[in-house]
């Protein structure tokens, strides 16, 4: 009747225990505020149920930030094994739990706090830079963020019942395979990893449609704002990896389940194959990501520095360059796969040659600094912190791109060091850069700075510490992933103070929470009033905040590529508006509703709850079917009734 | 606190990081940049040169960014400000271009580098190679010596100056052979057969490991690897055939299972084709009757 799921599968040792409780609890938690304030109906209506990009973004991100709690959660596990299991103590963990918190660690990190982040703020900002009201599909939209958060529910499920992967966070067969992964981790893994992806992939073709297709007239393709460029190659990029990704999670889990062979070690199957595929999706990706923090720090640094960008057109030729290659290197990850000299020099040379255009880009952005005049804020803080880091993580990587170099480092802390150094320094400072910049835009009041900055210094000294000495134990011979190592190899100091670094990291985050309560606190004291609070740029920064949920009462039009920054210097009083009727989408549950049913659709195939499966299946055609014959998706504003709000959000009187 | 204060906080802590890590490091091994092969020593030098190659940017980048940042700080009104000015051909056919450069003889190092230390590649050598079949099992790595005619279980040992030919494959999931000192790392995969061509320049007692994660018991499959001289070698090798045990399938069967205790073992003779019936494991019946081995195959081969 229900699989392979019984009692043992809620079996657990007393660390796990004590993640479910603090899960349960913090559950719990919000359940309980949520009742006593009444909020349940105002949650549903006014969040869950809406199609506004804007709440859909700051969803992703409420998620995108809780998950990096947990996932930071997961580190200080794995250093404090790291630092006392040696010699003849084995430490805190078990050498299966340990692995499935690293599986967990990485998974978590890339799939739901870095791309959770990365699309809450191509929501928040991607229609209100192109001066559109919305998305091209606000439901389609809707559909991608719940299936977003079912493939997080999923991961986090298997905390609770049954296990998670141990095969590390891309599940190399044959260790992923039926034959020495028997139990159902992997199967979380599959399944919330594909639920999740499938709804990046529509994300990805939704917002390659919204820029291509709902840019405010006058806006050309060299006219769109850096961070519109970025979003748009890694929508590309999304719409090109995503599909591979999907069908080898798929052909993975045949393996598993019905007992193919595309993957096994025996009867014709190719693990290496595998091993390619993964990674010609998992290469992109690292880009899919990096891309829009770039275009992040674009917007930044201009505007800080109060100056255009330096180099627009070398920029989007950067881009371009970029995510062209970004596909033609995967190889560079398992150049020690034995492919030969001439493969592994060709696809060295590729990853070198992507040094160019990334090299091109800071160099911009310092000229764009160059005779400017640079307001030191937390944003621009996080972007002198980025090039630091990612310089010396992009040396690391050069390094590796060498095949005889990789050789000696492949799989050692040396890489682990390496693209932490990238996928911190680079993608997640610039999403914290992202957050703190566009807050006001969103909420109507800026982030309080001091803190912020606390929360920067503590983060930039955490991570040099907490990352310094994994490159030296790489190139002590320390291999990544070890659960004990013999006391003889010295390598207990580096990894206490890698340790050490993660509570001074843990330091930093708790100043980020401090950050968010203080100025919710005293939000008074940093209104927005002007809906410009930077002096910025772009078309964002020219409608009140927070943004109405029209986001502009009047379509604006485009001549300049900063926009606002022309309209600003040519003082142009504004004409008397001329309002007009718009459309925009209704809430709806749908969303939830099909996601659900993915959810437990993803819950039967992992537990072999046979029956359950046709009916989950049955359960997301027919919602979508109920979904596209309702032909009332959409409601009027009219010119009146717009006039009212727009003079109401300016504060003045209609 | 004002600006002086920050900057003697930040010296001394830049200090005191430098002592820890000296400290730290008092008597550690940083064994990729300790090489006792002609391999790893030449894997190092490309480091190194590689290193000092990238330097050549992150060095201007950093002093063009805290200069930069320093001198067009909002409060220097002095700075120059140019607040339209976002293009400029040749800065940034510069910035193009020097990268390029850079890259473009990095290239050239990346061919050559692939091609010299394929692992491969034989070494040249005059004196005449040892073969060393390796197999990675759930928990252990098993050292084949077909000419000697003996195996080892996590132990490895082999004449200085002498190249030793590994040929590597797994009857587990994958795992990397990797030992620093000597050079670097080759997948170990079920059903394939690869290869790693080392040699040691002098007696020594090396670590080795696996590098890719290989299931629960991935932390213990560490081995020794002990460079000798020739003559001590042929003493070991003349000991390990005293060896009561032989390596025959059912020994093996054994030995295939995942443990949690893997001591060195030795073992005399046994079954001549292991490795290639290892191999074949994992082929279909048609590919078993085939004939000639991957091992063999190699050989011809070379």
């Amino acid at each position: 009747m229900l699989g392979k799921l019984g009692l043992d599968a809620f079996h657990h040792d007393i660390i796990v225990l004590g993640g479910v409780m603090t899960m349960l609890l913090a559950s719990l938690g919000i359940i309980a505020l949520l009742t006593y304030t009444k909020r349940w109906k105002w949650l549903y209506k006014n969040w869950l149920t809406s199609l506004d990009p804007k709440k859909i973004g700051v969803m992703y991100i409420i998620i995108g930030l809780v998950m990096l709690l947990r996932g930071v959660a997961d580190t200080l596990l794995l250093r404090a094994q790291q630092a006392t299991s040696v010699g003849d103590s084995t430490g805190i963990l078990t050498s299966d739990h340990f692995q499935q918190i690293f599986s967990a660690h990485g998974t978590i990190m890339i799939f739901f706090v870095a791309m959770g982040l990365m699309f809450g703020l191509i929501n928040l900002i991607v229609p209100l830079q192109i001066g559109a009201r919305d998305v091209a599909f606000p439901f389609l939209n809707s559909i991608s963020f719940w299936l977003f958060a079912a493939g997080m529910a999923l991961v986090n499920l298997s905390l609770i019942v049954g296990e998670f992967s141990a095969a590390g966070w891309l599940a190399y067969p044959p260790l992923s395979g039926l034959q020495y992964s028997p139990g159902v981790g992997v199967d979380y893994w599959i399944w919330s990893l594909q639920i999740a992806g499938v709804g990046s992939l529509l994300s990805g073709i939704n917002f390659f449609v919204t820029i291509l297709k709902m840019r405010a007239p006058g806006m050309t393709l060299m006219k769109m704002p850096m961070f519109v460029w970025s979003v748009l190659c890694s929508m590309i990029m999304v719409i090109f990896a995503f599909p591979i990704l999907t069908a080898t999670l798929a052909m993975l889990s045949l393996d598993r389940t019905i007992g193919t062979h595309f993957f096994t070690s025996d009867f014709g199957g190719n693990p290496m194959m595998y091993i390619n595929l993964i990674w010609a999706w998992g290469h992109p990706e690292v880009y899919i990501l990096v891309l829009p923090a770039f275009g992040i720090f674009s917007e930044i640094v201009a505007t800080f520095s109060r100056k255009r960008l330096f180099g627009y057109a070398s920029m989007v030729w950067a881009l371009g360059a970029i995510s062209f290659l970004s596909f033609i290197v995967w190889l560079h990850h398992f150049f020690t796969m034995g492919a030969g000299a001439d493969v592994n020099a060709f696809f060295g040379i590729m990853t070198g040659v992507i040094a160019i255009p990334t090299g091109v880009k800071i160099f911009n952005w310092l000229f764009t600094m160059f005779r400017g005049r640079i307001k030191f804020a937390t944003p621009m803080l996080w972007f002198l912190g980025f090039v630091v880091i990612f310089t010396i993580g992009g040396l690391a990587g050069v390094l590796m791109s060498v095949p005889a170099i990789d050789f000696q480092v492949h799989n050692s802390l040396f890489l682990v060091a390496h693209f932490h150094m990238m996928i911190v320094g680079g993608v997640l400072f610039g999403y914290f850069a992202g957050i703190t910049y566009w807050f006001p835009k969103i909420f109507g009041f800026a982030l309080n700075e001091r803190l912020g900055k606390y929360a920067f210094w503590s983060w930039i000294i955490g991570f040099t510490t907490a990352f310094t000495p994994l490159y030296i134990l790489g190139l002590m011979g320390a291999t990544r992933r070890l659960d004990h190592y013999d006391k003889s190899l010295g390598w207990q100091g580096l990894f206490a103070v890698a340790g050490v670094g993660v509570l001074i990291i843990l330091l930093g985050i708790g100043f980020q929470i401090l950050q968010f309560v203080v100025s919710i606190w005293q939000r008074n004291k940093n209104l927005d009033s002007t809906g410009d609070p930077w002096n910025g740029r772009t078309l964002e920064w020219s409608t009140v905040s927070p943004a109405p949920f029209y986001n502009f009462a009047v379509t604006p039009h485009v001549t300049d590529r900063d926009q606002f920054w022309a309209d600003k210097q040519a003082k142009t009083t504004a004409a008397k508006p001329h309002y007009e009727d718009i459309g925009m989408p209704k809430n709806t549950g749908m969303g939830i509703v099909i996601a659900g049913f993915a959810f437990i659709f993803g819950f039967a195939v992992i537990w072999h709850i046979i029956w359950l499966i046709p009916l989950a299946l049955f359960g997301i055609i027919a919602s979508v079917i109920i979904r596209s014959t309702d032909d009332e998706t959409e409601y009027t504003i009219t010119a009146a009734e717009l006039a009212k709000l727009d003079s109401a959000h300016k504060g003045q009187p209609a | 606190m004002n600006k002086k204060s920050k900057i003697v906080i930040f010296a001394l802590l830049s200090i005191a990081a430098l002592g820890a890590t000296v400290f730290l490091l008092r008597d550690s091994n940083i064994a990729v940049l300790d090489p006792k092969g002609v391999i790893a020593q030449k894997e190092r030098d490309l480091i190194v040169f590689t290193t000092l190659l990238g330097l050549l940017i992150v060095v201007p980048v950093f002093a063009l960014t805290f200069g930069i940042a320093w001198k067009y700080r909002e409060s220097n009104a002095k700075a120059k400000y140019t607040p339209d000015w976002d293009r400029n051909i040749l800065a940034e056919t510069i910035w193009w271009g020097i990268p390029t450069i850079i890259i473009v003889v990095l290239s050239v190092i990346t061919w050559n580098s692939s091609h010299e230390l394929d692992p491969f590649k034989h070494l040249a050598s005059d004196v005449k190679p040892i073969n060393v079949q390796v197999i990675a099992l759930e928990s252990r790595w098993l050292f084949i010596y077909p000419e000697q005619r003996i195996a080892t279980v996590n132990y490895l040992q082999f004449p200085e100056k002498t190249p030793i030919n590994f040929h590597v494959t797994a009857d587990a999931a994958m795992n990397s052979f990797w030992i620093p000192q000597l050079g670097g790392q080759i997948y170990a995969m079920a059903g394939m057969s690869t290869q790693l061509h080392l040699m040691a320049d002098e007696p020594g007692i090396f670590r080795g490991s696996s590098a890719n994660l290989s299931g629960p018991q991935f932390s213990k499959m560490s081995f020794v690897a002990k460079s000798s001289s020739e003559s001590d070698f042929r003493k070991w090798v003349n000991g390990v055939k005293q060896s009561p045990q032989q390596l025959d399938m059912n020994e093996y069967a054994k030995l295939i299972k995942s443990s949690t205790n893997n001591p060195v073992a030795y073992y005399a003779g046994g079954e001549h084709k292991l490795y290639d019936k290892v191999i074949g494991k994992y082929m279909g019946p048609e590919q078993e009757m085939q004939g000639m081995s991957m091992y063999e195959m190699d050989h011809h081969a070379n």
